[in-house]
């Protein structure tokens, strides 16, 4: 085993260990805490694969900016284990299968995806991942995904801020 | 590997000094600029003050609360220094330096993404006092912990807007080639005013520097995030804020000022050139502490919506008008209006490089 597959699999396991956590621990906000280490360990996996850019994002975008709001959120409303209302065995059994048609279609996606990523055999371009390529391959390649996916998102925010002032409010 | 062991004790030791020293030059500045005397009983001109106010700190009752989640209450500070430290290794401290006949890089990491970097940890430095402020289990802190958090999302934006115009304007992402970019007087400040004001506030507000002190503001809140602090753990927090100071200091001066650049450094080269470039970074980096705690003590805190206000309808827009406008200067000037083929900045030579990432993705996403 070279060093780098005992890193990448001591990461992987870390990584799904946490993620684990996230969904068996009681406390809302210690799951987001997870979820937030979850976060750091999948940017450790990037950095491992050289992709500098997207791991840094990810710190920023994800830990940084939308896990803060959650725990904002949550903290907030202050939830304790106590006042977490009981779910019935309706709801068991409706999130039960939903999280397997989940499931069943990660399996889907991934079943013929092959187990030992070929890009170890090919020899390792270090400026893969960096910032120069990305980019170059955002604005040629993949131009009208990227330029779609943002018009989704200014979409997304000017819903949101009109949601949000819907009923005129006076501030001032 | 040796060099690197030095630098990242050496950067540890002076970071922590400059801290402790930043303490009390607060109080000598806060004195001066109510036309006090300031701390002058322990040691000369109070020099020993700040080793007695650690003493103090770390024989104090170390105390958690009852009902604080201990473990969270203990990871706060902890993650706060934690952050606050990791920020100074990709800062370009000074030219090249030779020792013993090898290139030393005065620079812990030179990371090729180095102001994300700093954008990334900024980001997460407010966990700390979410976490710290949520553990205590008190009303007050609760507060001050939610200030805090959307404080900071707010004047990120801000921030990372103007940091994207000096990106723009460098053409990269490295710290060392922003700086580099800014050889003798040629700085961004001079180019990017309104940018270099944006990023000042935004550093400031990201500091919980006053008047943007809101989260630890006394007369509302008692003490903020950490009212339930005492001991060292409180001396963490405090410290922490410092070490922010002094490390956005270190970026506003690396970004807009030039860093280690001054006018004519051309006159010098080698060991010398390091040495003075060094200096002349810190000299900048204090110049700047010190207007950061004349606008504290000259300036009243904001109120909640008013600082809101600043951050969402003052700062964002500015910045944005800013970058538009720098963008399209940029094009202009590298010919993208005047008709010719525009000029690229990337030749077409990486494309069979670019080639591969495409052929790996496909091959991990076959579905057919």
């Amino acid at each position: 085993m070279s060093t780098e597959l005992i890193i990448a699999t001591v990461l992987g396991g870390l990584t799904i260990g946490s993620a684990l956590m996230v969904v068996l621990s009681h406390h809302p906000v210690r799951s987001v805490l997870y979820l937030i280490v979850t976060f750091f360990l999948i940017t450790a996996n990037y950095v491992l694969m050289n992709a500098q850019f997207i791991a840094i994002v990810n710190i920023i975008v994800y830990a940084g900016a939308i896990m803060v709001l959650f725990l904002f959120v949550l903290m907030l409303l202050n939830l304790s284990k106590e006042d977490e209302p009981r779910s019935s065995l309706f709801m068991k059994v409706a999130a039960a299968l939903a999280g397997g048609v989940l499931f069943l279609v990660l399996f889907a996606a991934l079943k013929d995806a092959a187990i030992f990523a070929p890009q170890l055999a090919t020899p390792h371009d270090e400026s893969m991942g960096l910032v120069k390529n990305l980019g170059h391959l955002l604005f040629t390649k993949y131009v009208l995904p990227f330029e779609i996916s943002s018009i989704l998102f200014i979409a997304a925010m000017v819903g949101a801020v009109l949601l949000a002032k819907r009923d005129k409010q006076i501030i001032e | 590997m040796l060099e690197k062991i030095i630098l990242i004790v050496a950067l540890f030791s002076v970071t922590l000094l400059i801290a402790t020293y930043l303490t009390l030059a607060e109080r000598k500045v806060a004195a001066w600029l109510q036309d006090r005397i300031g701390p002058d009983r322990a040691g000369p001109w109070g020099l020993l003050q700040p080793l007695a106010d650690a003493g103090k700190m770390f024989f104090k009752e170390d105390f958690i609360p009852t009902n604080a989640d201990k473990w969270l209450f203990i990871i706060g500070p902890g993650i706060a220094m934690f952050t606050a430290l990791l920020t100074g290794s990709v800062i370009p401290w000074g030219p090249d330096l030779e020792v013993f006949g090898t290139t030393v890089e005065l620079q812990v990491a030179n990371v090729d993404v180095g102001i994300l970097f700093i954008m990334g940890i900024v980001s997460i430095g407010v966990y700390g006092i979410m976490i710290g402020g949520w553990a205590s289990n008190n009303k007050f802190s609760l507060f001050g912990a939610i200030r805090a958090s959307s404080q900071m999302i707010s004047y990120e934006l801000a921030m990372g807007i103007s940091i994207i115009t000096i990106v723009m304007m460098s053409g990269s992402l490295n710290l060392r080639d922003i700086v580099e970019d800014q050889h003798g007087f040629n700085w961004y400040v001079w180019k990017q005013p309104l940018c270099f004001i944006v990023f000042f506030v935004c550093a400031m507000a990201e500091c919980n520097r006053a008047p943007f002190d809101l989260p630890e503001c006394e007369s509302e809140l008692i003490g903020g995030y950490h009212t339930e602090y005492g001991s060292m753990k409180l001396g963490f927090y405090l410290f922490a804020e410092y070490i922010n100071m002094f490390i956005s200091c270190a970026v506003i001066s690396a970004v807009f000022f030039g860093g280690y650049n001054f006018p004519g450094m051309d006159n010098f080269s080698g060991n010398t050139l390091a040495v003075l470039g060094t200096l002349v970074f810190f000299g900048k980096t204090f110049f700047f502490i010190f207007v950061f705690m004349w606008i504290r003590w000259t300036l009243p805190r904001f109120r909640y919506d008013q600082l809101m206000h600043l951050g969402w309808k003052k700062l964002i827009p500015i910045a944005l008008v800013n970058m538009l406008v720098t963008g399209v200067v940029i094009a202009a000037l590298s010919g993208w209006f005047s008709g010719e083929k525009p000029k690229t900045a990337e030749p077409m030579q990486t494309k069979v490089k670019t080639e591969q990432p495409d052929k790996r993705l496909s091959m991990n996403t076959n579905t057919h």
